[in-house]
């Protein structure tokens, strides 16, 4: 059998998320390079601070600087960073006792080699030149005993508080179709249609599953189906939203192809979306590179909704 | 007091890359199934409870364990439930439906491709929103911080961590399913480079794609589908606090409240719970271990990992529950009396699980 297909995929996504009270204030002080803590019921003085005493449960009362300077406590080496890290160069990851605290902030430590790290170094803030209200306001730690850079931004006059963080998020997959899958997507490139027949149920799987659903055991028999098939259900979209591919109103439905015994979604263009109904006979028109690019009516009678009463 | 539950079957795949199968978990998850079946004589239609753990972030798509319900031919519909985390805590929801009457038979399994993005950047997603994950503090550098800690504080070496690594790729020799092994000196261990100083590849698990299954049943059922059963004498999971500089990383309290939680559901026998025979600790780095042993009172006569453990082989959201599948199976094969099963979650031994087994009822 031929190797299943690979491709690479790439995700990228924004979280946007409300800081609440506590980490508001937080986060509004890192952008005015204050660093805030706060005494839980414990008499530690925890910073960063707990939204909720780990202890008591309640909300901290008032919020305290602490640091900038602080203490390593414990590191690991990172030799060759990853994307996204604070930076770019090999540099430490660090539990950080900021002055005042009792608890560990963990950051970056740009320390130029892991010669010059130890548990107890001194570390600074460095803070980064724009600032927005996140923890990445902190570019990262410095050795006290680095000649400080000077900050030649002018101070930027208070702002609203910090009510939101967003962080951006990009992952890297390499995404493996399955067997079934891969048969499949080969198949439409010869703008062929296959699908697998479960040896235990006979029902025919489009695209193939490798698996049959109802029992539960591989499905092995290649099926090659027509390009022809019925509109089992459907829905009209009206709504646009980004990335869309085809003006709304248009028809995205259920199609079950002849001989096939499960439905996949496909669009309906080529006539009004008015004119879609539930029985339309409908046709595979092929795009470019080993793609349906749609399906359109096969000006065929409607099926009796007998025919296809049981996949819907 | 419930009537007792047992493992009566247990099956996991070999822990590998697999470039080959999609992150769905179905490839791995039908053969397994069907060794689980053979062995217990039971078919799908038996199973009346369903529960998997995997992950979206590992799998890169939403809803990703939908496409795993293909394995289980979940037609007619059947009772089936999903956790977004390691399969172990499916069993412990299993085990509750069984407890409670629900189900007499119920299954649990776990997959994981954790070859399809890195995994320990992905890992830095579980982290808190706020004030850690915007940094991707990725899950290995985060572990070498714990072990740095004990290192400072004398509670174990380098030597020590190694010797760890030692015995675990020793005693994987004899487990087929294990990803890494070897006869290995602890000198030779230590003269390989760091890969997150003060951690070396040895000290860390391998990045590997796999999936395991746990059947458990009730007192009523177990006997006829297993000779010798593994009868679940406590079951529980306990977590500490997200916040990574606020939590003594040295301790782990939810381990050893986990450990408690157990020996309290024995009553009259809570001193015998963790003199186990043999444990099977989910610790992904060798540090990890000698944390464990001593939160859950592992005496030096404990066989621990005699698979090789997490540290040879860990797939990831299938790897603690297969933790318990070796335990049981240890029970169940008359290698042992009392076993004890632990998984954990979360950076740095965040979370929690155990479970001690028994060839008593």
């Amino acid at each position: 059998m031929d190797h299943p297909l690979r491709a690479s995929l790439e995700i990228e996504f924004d979280y946007t998320r409300s800081l609440g009270p506590v980490l508001s204030q937080f986060m509004t002080g890192l952008r005015a390079r204050r660093i805030l803590g706060t005494r839980g019921v414990d008499g530690r003085v925890h910073a960063p601070p707990f939204e909720y005493d780990p202890v008591s449960a309640e909300p901290p009362g008032e919020l305290t600087e602490v640091g900038p300077e602080g203490t390593v406590v414990s590191w690991s080496w990172m030799p060759e960073p990853l994307e996204g890290q604070p930076l770019g160069v090999p540099f430490a990851w660090a539990l950080i006792r900021l002055d005042g605290a009792d608890t560990c902030m963990l950051h970056a430590v740009d320390a130029g080699s892991a010669a010059v790290m130890r548990t107890g170094l001194r570390v600074r803030a460095r803070w980064a030149a724009s600032r927005v209200g996140s923890i990445r306001d902190i570019a990262c730690f410095e050795p006290c005993d680095a000649p400080a850079a000077a900050l030649v931004e002018p101070e930027t006059a208070d702002e609203a508080a910090v009510a939101i963080t967003v962080t951006p998020i990009r992952l890297h997959y390499e995404h493996t179709a399955s067997p079934g899958e891969s048969t499949y997507l080969r198949g439409l490139a010869d703008r062929r249609l296959l699908g697998q027949r479960c040896g235990v149920c006979g029902r025919v799987y489009v695209p193939p599953r490798g698996t049959c659903p109802v029992d539960g055991v591989p499905t092995r028999e290649e099926v090659e189906l027509p390009e022809t098939g019925t509109v089992t259900t459907f829905c009209v979209v009206n709504v646009a939203y980004p990335g869309q591919r085809v003006t709304p109103p248009y028809v995205a439905a259920a199609v079950l192809l002849d001989g096939a015994d499960i439905a996949f979604q496909h669009l309906i263009l080529g006539c009004e979306p008015g004119e879609v109904r539930m029985g339309l006979r409908v046709r595979a028109v092929w795009g470019d590179a080993g793609t349906i690019s749609h399906f359109a009516p096969a000006g065929e009678p409607d099926a009796p909704y007998e025919s296809y009463a049981r996949f819907l | 007091m419930n009537s007792p539950v047992a493992v009566v079957g247990f099956a996991q795949t070999p822990c590998r890359v697999r470039p080959d199968v999609t992150t769905s978990g179905v490839e791995m998850l039908v053969p397994i199934f069907a060794e689980v079946f053979r062995a217990t004589g039971l078919t799908k239609g038996d199973i009346g409870f369903w529960c998997s753990g995997s992950s979206d972030y590992l799998a890169g798509r939403a809803f990703s364990f939908v496409q795993a319900v293909d394995a289980i031919g979940a037609v007619p519909p059947t009772m089936e439930s999903h956790v977004e985390m390691d399969a172990a805590w499916a069993l412990y929801e299993a085990w509750v439906k069984v407890l409670t009457g629900e189900a007499e038979v119920a299954l649990a399994y776990g997959f994981g491709k954790s070859s399809g993005a890195q995994l320990r950047r992905v890992l830095a997603l579980q982290l808190d929103p706020y004030l850690l994950a915007p940094l991707w503090p990725d899950s290995v550098s985060i572990a070498g911080l714990q072990a740095r800690l004990g290192l400072d504080a004398g509670l174990w070496t380098e030597k020590d961590m190694a010797a760890v690594a030692a015995r675990s790729r020793g005693a994987a020799l004899g487990n087929p399913a294990a990803q890494v092994s070897e006869e290995v000196a602890v000198s030779e261990l230590l003269a390989r480079p760091y890969v997150a100083e003060p951690l070396r590849a040895h000290d860390c698990a391998p990045v590997g794609d796999g999936a395991a299954v746990v059947i458990i049943a009730s007192q009523a059922r177990a006997r006829e589908l297993c000779a010798r059963p593994a009868w679940i004498a406590g079951f529980a999971h306990r977590i500490d606090s997200g916040s990574l500089g606020a939590r003594d990383l040295l301790a782990v309290p939810s381990a050893s409240g986990a450990l408690l939680a157990c020996a309290a559901a024995v009553a009259g026998r809570a001193a015998e719970v963790s003199a186990v025979d043999v444990a099977e600790l989910h610790a992904p780095f060798t540090h990890q271990e000698i944390l464990l042993r001593e939160a859950l009172r592992l005496g030096d006569q404990v066989e621990v990992n005699p698979s090789g453990g997490a540290l040879c082989g860990n797939p990831m959201f299938a790897a603690g529950l297969a933790r318990i599948g070796m335990a049981a199976q240890a029970v169940m094969a008359g290698r042992a009396g009392r076993a004890l099963g632990h998984a954990t979650s979360g950076p740095a031994l965040q979370q929690n699980l155990v479970c001690v087994v028994e060839a008593t009822e």
